[in-house]
């Protein structure tokens, strides 16, 4: 390989990093404020300022970290928390078994680098260069940009936050836990596309209210799963309805 | 001490969901039914979260345009439904949140 083609080879690198952060910054706008409420939130809700550091650091899981401190100001045991926490991640498995078909021939230190930098706002972004784009020889470069934009913020918001949450006490009244629900709000509108998808999310919403109640916050399990449950019936009683209609069909001919 | 075994705890149930299909990597296929409950996962979870986040704020079922942020998380949903565009809806959502709460007072 001439020297040329390799200082190609790391520019197109180079390029495929900035545009993976590039694109996870639409993301950021509403991971920037989710992040210092986390931080603030910490100390009030029972988790220490190194807690907070290391949860943000290890665990790197916006909504969980911040339903695990739902969790904690209302006095749940730790299994419970961790259990919620594997629910409410569940939904990474989607994600995972979209990328994997892309990514199997990457050796497993990338694979590592992949999973522990899986969120939301990563998959939002790399499934578009995934799933749009042709050439994907190089979008695992593309992928560690946005895991280094997601990551670098998710953990500097913590720290800005545990500060600011010294600062002003009452900044948790202030309402920054909105950017999360817009944030959700803009990625579950594009999964509505059908009769099932729609049933899905309405059914999740009001089990969701009707079971707040619940001890250790399980209405969140419950109504996900009676959402999830409702829409797989759905798409099972309308997919047999076209099946039969087809078969009637077939009979009339 | 109770922190590091929350914290341990919670890597492990983040992690292991996030790696054991790149770990397999795709050797492993899944029947279509389960395929087709995975689809509904990411919609259902997050809206299980928003739902009471925006409908009780403060704690108690807040069911008015009064509420801003009922308000605002309806505004955010239409941009969504028309745009399509993310940042849009994330922007527009936090500027009319913003805006009612701190600008109307509400």
């Amino acid at each position: 390989m001439s020297e040329n083609s390799t200082q190609d080879f790391s520019g197109q690198r180079r390029t495929e990093v900035i545009n993976g952060a590039k694109a996870t910054l639409p993301l950021i706008v509403g991971a920037i404020p989710f992040g210092i409420l986390f931080g603030t939130l910490a100390e009030p809700s029972g988790l220490s300022a190194l807690g907070a550091m290391a949860m943000s650091v290890i665990v790197f899981a916006g909504a969980s970290q911040f339903i695990a401190l739902g969790l904690l100001a209302a006095g749940a045991a730790i299994p419970v928390i961790i259990a919620t926490t594997f629910v409410v991640n569940l939904r990474h498995l989607l994600y995972a078994a979209n990328l994997v078909p892309k990514v199997r021939h990457l050796p497993p230190r990338w694979r590592l680098m992949m999973a522990f930098g899986l969120t939301d706002e990563t998959f939002a972004a790399v499934s578009n260069r995934y799933l749009l784009q042709q050439d994907i020889k190089q979008a695992h470069w593309f992928y560690l940009g946005s895991w280094l934009a997601m990551y670098s913020n998710w953990v500097f918001c913590t720290a800005l936050g545990i500060g600011l949450g010294e600062l002003f006490p009452d900044m948790t009244s202030w309402g920054l836990d909105f950017a999360m629900s817009v944030t959700f709000i803009g990625m579950v509108v594009p999964y509505l596309k059908n009769k099932p998808m729609w049933a899905a999310v309405i059914v999740a919403g009001a089990m969701a209210i009707a079971t707040i109640g619940l001890p250790h916050k399980l209405g969140l399990m419950v109504a996900a799963i009676c959402g999830i449950a409702v829409g797989i019936s759905l798409h099972m009683l309308l997919n047999r309805k076209s099946t039969s209609q087809v078969a009637a069909g077939g009979e009339a001919l | 001490m109770n922190e590091v075994s929350l914290i341990a705890g919670m890597f492990v149930a983040t992690f292991s969901v996030r790696y054991v299909l790149f770990a397999v990597a795709g050797r492993v296929h899944f029947p279509g039914w389960l395929n087709i409950a995975l689809g509904f996962v990411p919609p259902a979870v997050l809206t299980a979260i928003i739902v009471p986040a925006v409908l009780m704020p403060q704690g108690d079922i807040w069911l008015s345009l009064a509420n801003p942020w009922l308000l605002a998380a309806i505004v955010a949903a239409l941009v969504a439904l028309i745009r399509k565009d993310l940042l849009t809806t994330i922007v527009v959502g936090m500027l009319v949140f913003i805006g009612l709460r701190f600008g109307l007072g509400l």
